[in-house]
């Protein structure tokens, strides 16, 4: 899971980087356990040291030193994103991925996993008051759960959807579910109980159902070929388990309870073959799985074109607004203007989509999809008013000097003369810049919505692979955006004709 | 005299020099005005302020009872009255290029005189036709010869009806055969009681139409009279005027 704060986000900690530094250095053969996790995560799984940021700590952090000392070498933490463990270890950045790795029968199949080490309990958090309401899924129904995108917990969420009629909400972190839940914009979140245990510790007015969802258990994941350096490792975990080595990191962590204690007897006893999962069964093809994904990325790249051509629409409106404004207005209403576009452009559109939805959150609270619309749409209407400006700029004086000698107001001479030839000036830019959008458009999964990009990452998750994926996202995306070039082209090359 | 067009003592300065220094000119009903002179006399600026394009520092125009005073331009609402009582052809034309040539006749009537589009589409066509230019109303301006586009600009400022024509350099696109068809479509304009100020320095063209004629040099009125002034010039910049006459049917005479 992801662990990633909101404002771990927007800052690179010195962790982060010298992780990264590290990881670039390739060791092969010096004694060393490159163990690559995300230290966007957090406590208790793994977090930048706060008297040395440089350093990481947490319990999958002491869990990777134990395995390293069992092997005779040096541990040696390589930061990576959460969401690219799997691949980043299938491609062998580091030797073993585990921040909070959970065991699926995705990752069984297309990696080699260790035994699990640690088993959590999904749990539902929600508001206080509404403690005992929401105790199980069936209660939701017509509710908003929100969750950590390409999770166990949301394929429970997804694989129940139909049969309890609730709303599953994925979020890019796990922090912004837990805030949400708090606001109203949720009703309950379905996490790690590790997960829930620490929010309801930062946010106020939550509480856990004691009831456990499913369980779920954490391993390391190795490449499929390194299965002799998992073997090795299954070892090594077994014994820290019979010594009590991990005990004692779980309770310095304050994550062990009892049914570690028996967990810890199954997997000894050899139990741990069936990874935890949300029923779903074993991997299927990535040919066969296409096939069922086939729907939901259509679903999701209609939200992308109906995302973008509102976005673009409210774009040009404003934009039209701007630029004409920043030709005949005062010189309040241009400075003002001219602000605007310079805020909006010098800004990255992510931060912008962040204070939106959750910046302005006690203020407004904004639907996830207005949000995004309104985010992409300020956004773009900077960048649309000066394509506008400089088509308007562009039409020639003496066009605009007949047209006041035949007795048309200023108003009239925008409308029918200057606005017609600018358009046709702008008309190229603006549909680069309306596929510009198509694709920027899959930044508003940070708030929530799931369009083609995030679906499309959501399926490669669940099958292990980004290869069919890939390719029939890109497939899609170029459906949309190539039919629009050549319209552009065909009415730039009838205007240029004609005029 | 029944002065269509009144320029008192016009002085109008440029950041970097005084154009017009006191230029004193009068249009009446009827009659077709040759303004002349070199590059850089004046003419097109004097054009420009008489319609509100350009500020002046000093002196008055009066056009038909709507006087323009030193100082910025008025805002355009103030212009009504000037912008029915003259029309202005620029020297390129500057036909509205997204419009055919009819719409570009017809959008003023329309948008200004709020006639109706059928009612603005035949005057336009009957316009078009007089000029001889009917059979290109459908065409864009990037597909009209430089004559057709005049015509079509003449046939616009037409539309409006302006008692007072302004024009500036009509004949610079124009063959000597157009330049003829022109004057006498010009000719037409004036015995209709319109009056014609034509800024132009091409000496045979305004000879062979204009009824008056007046030198501009170095921002003042060098001298001023009929048509046969210019086969008897007295003051020396009519003579420079026509030593660089355009060539009919010779080599344009040498100076040094």
């Amino acid at each position: 899971m992801t662990r990633a704060s909101g404002s771990a986000l927007l800052l690179v900690s010195p962790a982060v980087l010298a992780g990264s530094f590290l990881g670039a250095a390739p060791a092969p053969t010096s004694p060393v356990l490159r163990w690559g996790g995300d230290a966007e995560g957090g406590a208790p799984f793994v977090e930048a040291d706060p008297s040395d940021p440089a350093r990481v700590r947490g319990f999958d952090v002491e869990v990777a030193e134990a395995i390293a000392r069992g092997l005779g070498r040096e541990p040696r933490f390589v930061q990576v994103a959460f969401s690219s463990i799997d691949a980043s270890v299938a491609r062998g950045d580091f030797d073993i991925g585990m921040s909070g790795v959970e065991d699926t029968p995705a990752r069984r199949e297309m990696l080699a996993a260790t035994v699990p080490y640690f088993e959590f309990r999904e749990v539902l958090t929600v508001r206080a008051g509404d403690r005992g309401r929401y105790a199980r899924l069936d209660h939701l129904r017509g509710r908003r759960v929100g969750t950590l995108a390409a999770t166990i917990a949301y394929e429970i969420l997804l694989a129940g959807r139909g049969r309890y009629g609730y709303l599953p909400v994925s979020y890019d972190d796990d922090v912004h579910p837990y805030t949400d839940l708090a606001e109203g914009r949720l009703d309950a979140v379905l996490l790690d109980n590790i997960i829930a245990e620490r929010s309801v510790k930062r946010v106020a007015g939550l509480a856990i159902e004691p009831a456990a969802i499913a369980t779920g258990r954490y391993v390391g994941i190795l490449s499929r070929d390194n299965t002799a350096l998992r073997d090795r490792i299954n070892g090594i975990l077994e014994d820290r388990m019979r010594d009590g080595t991990l005990e004692r990191i779980y309770r310095k962590w304050g994550i062990w309870d009892d049914s570690q204690a028996e967990f810890f007897r199954n997997v000894l006893a050899g139990a741990s073959a069936a990874p935890a999962s949300s029923g779903a069964p074993a991997a299927p093809s990535p040919w066969a799985a296409a096939v069922r994904y086939i729907p939901s990325l259509l679903r999701a790249a209609l939200i992308t074109l109906a995302l973008s051509c509102a976005a673009m629409a409210l774009a040009v409106l404003l934009g039209i607004g701007i630029a004409a404004g920043r030709i005949y207005g005062g010189l309040l209403v241009r400075s003002a203007l001219t602000g605007y576009v310079e805020l909006v452009r010098g800004t990255p559109v992510l931060l912008q989509l962040f204070v939106l939805y959750y910046g302005l959150s006690a203020v407004v609270r904004l639907p996830a999809f207005a949000a995004a619309l309104l985010g992409l749409g300020l956004n773009y209407a900077a960048y649309e008013s000066e394509i506008y400006r400089g088509a308007l700029e562009a039409v020639s004086r003496v066009q605009l000097e007949a047209a006041r000698t035949l007795g048309l107001t200023e108003w009239l001479i925008l409308r029918l003369v200057r606005g017609p030839q600018a358009f046709r000036l702008a008309l190229a830019p603006m549909t680069n810049d309306f596929v510009a959008l198509l694709k920027d458009s899959s930044l508003v999964s940070v708030i929530t919505v799931v369009e083609l990009t995030k679906q499309t990452a959501i399926f490669a998750t669940n099958i292990g692979s980004w290869v069919v994926p890939g390719a029939l996202c890109a497939a899609i995306y170029l459906a949309m955006s190539l039919p629009l070039s050549r319209l552009a082209r065909r009415l730039e090359h009838r205007w240029s004709a004609t005029s | 005299m029944n002065a269509l067009l009144r320029i008192e003592e016009l002085r109008l300065s440029r950041p970097s020099r005084e154009v017009l220094r006191g230029v004193s000119l009068s249009v009446t009903r009827g009659e077709f005005c040759a303004l002349m002179g070199l590059s850089g006399s004046g003419k097109t600026t004097a054009l420009r302020a008489t319609v509100a394009l350009d500020s002046f520092q000093a002196g008055r125009i009066e056009v038909d009872g709507f006087v323009l005073e030193p100082g910025p331009v008025p805002p355009e609402s103030r212009l009504k009255p000037l912008r029915r009582r003259v029309g202005m052809v620029f020297q390129a034309h500057a036909l509205f290029e997204h419009l055919t040539a009819l719409q570009n006749v017809v959008l003023a009537p329309v948008q200004v005189l709020r006639h109706t589009a059928d009612q603005a589409e035949a005057r336009a066509r009957q316009l078009l036709d007089s000029l001889g230019v009917g059979g290109r109303a459908g065409a864009f301006p990037r597909e009209l010869s430089g004559g057709e586009a005049q015509r079509v600009a003449i046939a616009r400022a037409l539309a409006m009806d302006p008692p007072l024509l302004l024009m500036d350099e009509p004949t610079a696109a124009l063959d000597p055969a157009r330049r003829g068809s022109l004057g006498d479509a010009l000719k037409m304009l004036t015995s209709e009681g319109r009056g014609l100020l034509v800024a132009t320095h091409d000496t045979d063209f305004a000879r062979d139409f204009a009824d008056r004629i007046v030198i501009l040099a170095e921002g003042v009125v060098a001298e001023e009279g009929p048509p046969e002034l210019l086969e008897n010039p007295s003051h020396p910049a009519t003579r420079a005027l026509l030593q660089h006459r355009s060539p009919r049917g010779g080599a344009p005479p040498l100076s040094f």
